[in-house]
Formats: C-alpha cells, sequence, structure tokens
C-alpha cells in the first residue's frame, strides 16, 4: 500500500484519495487462561453478601445462617476436639473406600481397554451398573457387610468403580494409535507396549476421571454416614439437620467442600508431577 | 539383506487397494515409491514391514541381517511416532530395552545416534520442545539405533516446511552416504524421489499397480538442486503421474 499515510485515526484519506482502514483485531477468546486469585474473590464476595444480608435483616436467620455464625460453629466444633474426630473417621472411609473403587476401576478398566472378550463380557454389565443410584443399595450393605466400617466401604467402593472403569477404558481407548504402531514396528514385547506406551498415555484420561470420581466418593460418604454411623461429617451434618440446627449444617456442609477441594488439588498436584510432559 | 515382494495385493472388506506388485529392493539401494493419492503406498509399505497382511502374496527377507541389526524392518514415520512423555535420549532408550544390552552399551548407542543426526546437545529435551524437523531426527536417530536392515520410510518430509525438508534431505542423503542403507521411501515430492531413489516406482490409481519403474543411475553424491538430467526424469515422471493423480481426483468427487 504506497499511498499510506501516517495517522492515529482509524479512519483517513491517502494520497490517491482512497479511504484506509486498519483492520480491526478479532481473533481473541476461546483459550482457557489462568487466572488467579478470582474464584477466591468470588467464595468472598459471596460470603460477604450473605453476611451484609443477614446482619441488615433481608436474609433472616431461618432461612440462611450469616457465615460468621456458622464460623463460630466450626470453631466451637474444633475446639471440642471432635471435629478432628469426626475428620479422622471420615476421611479413614472416603481413603479406604475410594482406594477400594479406584482400584479395582482402573484395573478393570484397562482390561476393557486392552482385551475384546473382557470388554465384549463386562461393558454391557458396566453400562447396567453405572446408572443405579448406589446409595438406594446402602440396606443392601448393610445386610451384606453389617452396619458398621465395611458396608460404608462398599459403597464408596461400588459408587467411585464405575466411573473410573468408564474413565479408564475411554482412556486406553484414546491412546495414540500410531504410537502403538511404532512400538509394535521396533518389535517391542506386548508387555512393554502396554507399560511404556498404553499406560502413559492413558495416565491423563485416568487422572480427569479420577476428578469425577472422587467428588462422588465423597457424595456417598455423607450417604454412607447417615445410617449408623456415631461419628462422621455426614453423622454431624444428619444430626444437625434433624434439629434444624443451621449453623452446624452449614458446617458440615463447609467441611465437605473444603475436602472437595483438598482432593481436587491432591489430583492437581499428581498432575503436574506425572503430566509434566504436557 | 534385500528384501521381495512377491505378489502382493491387498483388498480392504471387497475393495481392492493394491493389485499384484512384485519388487525386489538389493541391499543397500533406496527405492522410491510414488503414486496418486489414496493408491496404497502407506498400505504397501505397512505390508512390508510386516504391519499389516497383506490378501494374496508374500515379503520375504534375503540373506541376513547386518551384524547388531536388532529390528531388521525399521520404520521413519510421517508424524514421527515420538512418546511425548521421554525426553530425546528415552525415546531412543524405548527400542533399545528390551534387547540383551548392558546399560553402557545401550548409552554408548544413543550418544552415537545423537551425534550422527546431530541432537547430542537435546538429549534431555522433551518432544514439545522440539521443531519438526529436530522430531524427525530423533525418529532417525530412532530407527538408526536398532541398526536397521532395511528403512521403510512413510513421507518422512512432508510434514515438514520446505526448508527444513531440504536440511533434512540432505542429511538422509549424508546418512546414506555414510553407511549406505536399504530403504524403500514413500513419497508424494517428484524432486524427493528422484533425489534420494536408485529406482522410481510410479503406481497407478487404485488399486495400485506398478505402472513403471524409473532407474536413476547417477550416483546419490551427484546429485544436485538443479540437475538437468534429474529434472528430466523428474518430468517424465509427471506426465506418467498427471493423468492419473488427475483421474484419482475425479474419483474422489464421484464417491
Ligand atoms: N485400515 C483401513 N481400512 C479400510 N480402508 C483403508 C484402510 N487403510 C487404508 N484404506 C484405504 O485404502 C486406500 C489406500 O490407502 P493408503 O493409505 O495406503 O494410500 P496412500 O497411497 O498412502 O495415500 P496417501 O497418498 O494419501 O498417503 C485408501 O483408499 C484408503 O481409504
Ligand atoms: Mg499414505
Amino acid at each position: 500500500m504506497a499511498d499510506r499515510t501516517a495517522g492515529k485515526t482509524g479512519e483517513e484519506r491517502g494520497a490517491k484519495g482512497r479511504h484506509y482502514r486498519e483492520v480491526p483485531f478479532r481473533g481473541g477468546g476461546f483459550a482457557p487462561r489462568h487466572i488467579p486469585y478470582v474464584g477466591v474473590a468470588v467464595f468472598v464476595v459471596l460470603i460477604a453478601l450473605l453476611e451484609a444480608g443477614a446482619r441488615s435483616g433481608v436474609i433472616s436467620n431461618l432461612t440462611m445462617p450469616p457465615p460468621s455464625a456458622v464460623f463460630v460453629a466450626l470453631v466451637e466444633l474444633a475446639q471440642s476436639g471432635l471435629l478432628w474426630k469426626h475428620l479422622q473417621v471420615s476421611l479413614t472411609r472416603l481413603a479406604v473406600g475410594a482406594a477400594m473403587g479406584a482400584g479395582a476401576g482402573i484395573a478393570i478398566g484397562i482390561l476393557i481397554g486392552l482385551f475384546s472378550y473382557i470388554r465384549a463380557g463386562l461393558l454391557p454389565l458396566v453400562a447396567a451398573l453405572f446408572p443405579i443410584p448406589k446409595i438406594a443399595l446402602l440396606p443392601l450393605f448393610v445386610i451384606w457387610f453389617g452396619i458398621h466400617e465395611w458396608s460404608k466401604f462398599a459403597l464408596i467402593a461400588f459408587g467411585t468403580f464405575t466411573p473410573t472403569v468408564v474413565a479408564t477404558f475411554g482412556a486406553v481407548d484414546n491412546v495414540d494409535r500410531s504410537l502403538i504402531r511404532m512400538g509394535q514396528s521396533f518389535g517391542l514385547p506386548w508387555l512393554s507396549i502396554v507399560r511404556k506406551i498404553v499406560l502413559p498415555g492413558a495416565l491423563p484420561g485416568i487422572l480427569s476421571g479420577l476428578r469425577v470420581s472422587l467428588a462422588i466418593a465423597i457424595i456417598l460418604l455423607v450417604a454412607a454416614e447417615m445410617l449408623g454411623a456415631e461419628y462422621g461429617i455426614g453423622a454431624y451434618i444428619l444430626e444437625a439437620g434433624s434439629l434444624y440446627d443451621l449453623e452446624r449444617l452449614f458446617a458440615g456442609v463447609t467441611i465437605l467442600s473444603l475436602m472437595g477441594l483438598g482432593v481436587s488439588w491432591l489430583i492437581g498436584r499428581i498432575e503436574a508431577m506425572l503430566l509434566k510432559w504436557r | 539383506m534385500d528384501l521381495r515382494l512377491e505378489g502382493i495385493s491387498h483388498r480392504y472388506d471387497g475393495n481392492a487397494v493394491l493389485e499384484d506388485i512384485s519388487l525386489d529392493i538389493p541391499e543397500g539401494q533406496i527405492v522410491s515409491i510414488i503414486g496418486p493419492s489414496g493408491c496404497g503406498k502407506s498400505t504397501l509399505l505397512r505390508i512390508a514391514g510386516g504391519l499389516e497382511r497383506p490378501t494374496t502374496g508374500r515379503v520375504s527377507m534375503l540373506g541376513d541381517p547386518p551384524p547388531g541389526c536388532l529390528n531388521p524392518l525399521t520404520y521413519i514415520f510421517q508424524h514421527f511416532a515420538l512418546l511425548p512423555w521421554r525426553s530425546v535420549a528415552g525415546n531412543i532408550s524405548l527400542v533399545l530395552e528390551d534387547h540383551a544390552l548392558g546399560t553402557a552399551e545401550r548409552r554408548e548407542i544413543i550418544a552415537d545416534v545423537l551425534a550422527r543426526t546431530r541432537l547430542a546437545d537435546f538429549a534431555d529435551a522433551l518432544p514439545r520442545q522440539l521443531s519438526g524437523g529436530m522430531k524427525q531426527r530423533v525418529a532417525i536417530a530412532r530407527a538408526l539405533a536398532v541398526s536397521p536392515a532395511v528403512m521403510l520410510m512413510d513421507e518422512p518430509l512432508s510434514a515438514l516446511d520446505s526448508q527444513t525438508r531440504e536440511l533434512l534431505m540432505d542429511d538422509l542423503i549424508a546418512l546414506w552416504l555414510r553407511a549406505p542403507f536399504t530403504g524403500i521411501y514413500v513419497t508424494h515430492n517428484l524432486a524427493e524421489a528422484v533425489r534420494l531413489g536408485h529406482r522410481i516406482v510410479v503406481l497407478s490409481r487404485r488399486p495400485g499397480r506398478i505402472r513403471e519403474i524409473v532407474e536413476i543411475d547417477r550416483p546419490l553424491h551427484e546429485r544436485g538442486i538443479a540437475d538437468a538430467d534429474l529434472e528430466e526424469k523428474q518430468r517424465h515422471l509427471w506426465t506418467l503421474m498427471r493423468d492419473e493423480a488427475r483421474a484419482a481426483d475425479m474419483e474422489l468427487q464421484d464417491g
């Protein structure tokens, strides 16, 4: 463009009397960026709004306790020493149940991904089990495994198992076939292909599946603790709920949310550690 | 070691892809294969290396692979096929780990092939940190690490920009001049075919048949970029290809 003249405004006349306009930028967006602190800010603003609403009387104490009262309930729980008791019991149940369910789920998922016969045999079964609300089976588990810990482990394990299976075999299916071809073309033994190509290739998918599975595990933890549990966050929430003690109810819910954040953070750490190559 | 293809025909669920391909690849020679899109070049290469069973015909190896050969028929893929979670050295190590080699010996092989492909400084880099040309050099280093008898190359340069392609072509020629390897080189690029091939096999459109085999006598190290003789051959190849390519193009539009 020989007739371009310098200028700051968007539209001007060039030497030959032609208009020229700067090309407008229209390429932005659609690319997630990491923006720190906004997540925290959302929490802070929400809590501040609730607090202000409760203090000014816009929100009645009967519908929603002020966050400060929930905080006081949490502090009381911590001071009484019961918080640690509840947490310890709940986290143990969560850890044992989720470890069993996710472990079995990953193993079965890999087998389904690798062997056509196992896939043909188990896929319909998994599809049949997946939509069952596991909570409905709690009484059954109580009969099978007793009212104490094992029925709770079983419920959490069963609930994490199905989503983990589905995520895992999907991840194995999605491993780049050309990499497997490459392994075969270099004469790698079957086991090496599985260990060095299929499993590392499936790992990202398995880990993002675990995010979902472990959130489900927390939901089921509460459900399990609503039946025949003396301690545990679920039992604490149930008790508070039956007394309409909203402060303590919300204190319990807050703890659950924090557990969810903790699990998510943990998986984030694991991903950062194992998936450095991405 | 020579490679011999005898009466190879292949069909995918009833669709003939290759028809009666017979071809000898003598030791130390590179055979270029060109042909219109979809004529079965990649399929033929997969069959040659035992990654696919031909419907009829067979592939045989004549003679013994060179001493120290760990994988006689070795591929270089168009899209590199590097494991993204392994470093450059790790990717090469991958193809050595299942062989009875000492750690020192393995390290020596890796250092040697990295030096030959000018990658010694990048041993610890991850694939995502490398340019396309470097990735393909890693794949070439990986192939060299197993001292193959035959290199099977499926459009190894076509995912690269044209300058990088030129450089890598020089690399391949230099590698061949240092230690002549046997190879099948599948390409769309006539200039590449003429530059690297001792013989050039022209396939017809699908089902691929051998249409003509063009010999190029000039030794590899005497082939320059602007070479009247080679350009003449290239023009000849293009006249052979043009009608096939046009017809193949129409076929896709019909289908
Ligand atoms: N696994 C497969 N199943 C069914 N059809 C296939 C399969 N692989 C290839 N084909 C078909 O066989 C034909 C030959 O494919 P091939 O990839 O060998 O061609 P090509 O000459 O390498 O083509 P290009 O030049 O595009 O790389 C194509 O029509 C393709 O659609
Ligand atoms: Mg191809």
